[in-house]
């Protein structure tokens, strides 16, 4: 009874998740959906009498399969979304009949079978999962684990190689870079020192303070734009600040 | 109840295909894949449990190596393609097509 009701929970919310996968535009949702199936997936293993199953899972799957993923979305950029352009035209809504239909055959296949009672593990779990299976691995599947190893490791240093940059050209010493700064002093006027920062008095050190010039004038260039707009609209904007602004807008 | 496990585990596959099928973003097909990949791992342990037989465990464990492995991989070359194009979108990457 208890797995009936984990079953139709899990299933019920594996489903939905697994159609929110497809439906969000925004891969970071998608791949908060995908964790909740893997996260309902390990519980169904737990509940088939495959505890070690359900601990990879979560390890491995949601763990540092979905970090990695993440990880690649922070670096491919978050925003980028699907286009909505069909490079084949009908693509779609063939590609969602032939899913359903593959579906239909599935379950329908599946559906139509009449299993035996379910002979269940308790016989071979007698002595526990996890060393039953590693009974199995460390004997029969020894070779497939050896080759296993290697897969990893070619895989590792795959990603090492794919992931890596060579630098092209030698990086700017500072020597150069104050050149350029120069050159482009004299050329376009462009200051070469750095911007001045914000004030510091003895009652207020923040960003919204500007500094001030020799002759007690606000610099203008240590005026903070975006903060400045904000108070311009919320009206709570310093009158010499927005003299300052007023100026340089004419 | 084996056959429940089955008919969910058939869904997600399904579902898992029909976003291959129609999603752009690279990386998003590869999460779509990955659906397909657990989706056999639930019918491997059920059809482990239903014949009292632990290997199908074993080939779920070896499943999710795979998978593990396929991961690293294939998010390196979005990556790599990433950078030389500036897109994660399979559609753009379309030199070989004529």
């Amino acid at each position: 009874m208890g797995e009936t009701i984990t079953f139709w929970v899990l299933a019920v919310v594996s489903v939905s998740a697994a159609l929110g996968l497809i439906f969000s535009r925004r891969a970071v949702y998608c791949a908060l959906m995908l964790g909740v199936v893997m996260l309902s997936l390990a519980v169904l293993y737990a509940v088939q009498d495959a505890p070690f199953l359900a601990a990879v899972q979560i390890i491995v799957y949601t763990g540092a399969v979905m970090m990695l993923f993440l990880f690649v979305l922070m670096l491919v950029g978050v925003d980028s979304s699907d286009s909505l352009v069909e490079t084949i035209r009908g693509q779609r809504f063939w590609a969602v009949i032939v899913g359903l239909g593959f579906a239909a055959l599935v379950a329908l296949g599946v559906g139509n079978v009449v299993f035996a009672p379910s002979t269940g593990l308790g016989a071979v779990n007698a002595a526990g999962n996890v060393p039953s299976l590693a009974e199995l691995i460390f004997t029969r599947y020894v070779f497939a684990f050896e080759v296993t190893s290697a897969l990893l490791i070619t895989a590792a240093l795959g990603a090492m190689v794919l992931a890596h940059r060579e630098r092209l050209e030698q990086r700017a010493s500072q020597r150069e870079l104050s050149r350029e700064r120069f050159v482009k002093y004299g050329e376009e006027g462009l200051d070469p020192s750095p911007l001045p920062g914000p004030g510091t008095y003895a009652r207020a050190n923040a960003i919204d303070m500007p500094a001030l010039l020799p002759d007690g004038k606000i610099s203008k260039l240590s005026v903070n734009r975006y903060i400045a707009r904000y108070e311009a609209e919320e009206g709570t904007i310093d009158p010499k600040v927005a003299e300052i602004l007023e100026g340089d807008g004419k | 109840m084996t056959t429940h496990y089955l008919v969910l585990s058939a869904l997600l596959f399904a579902i898992g295909g029909i976003g291959v099928l129609v999603r752009r973003n690279a990386i998003v097909v590869f999460m779509c894949v990955e659906l397909m990949l657990n989706a056999c791992n639930l019918a491997f342990v059920t059809f482990a449990r239903q014949h009292g037989n632990i290997d199908g465990q074993v080939i779920a464990f070896f499943v999710m190596i795979v998978a593990a492995a396929e991961v690293v991989i294939g998010l390196a070359i979005i990556v790599t393609i990433f950078r030389t194009r500036r897109s994660a979108s399979v559609d753009d990457a379309s030199l070989l097509k004529y």
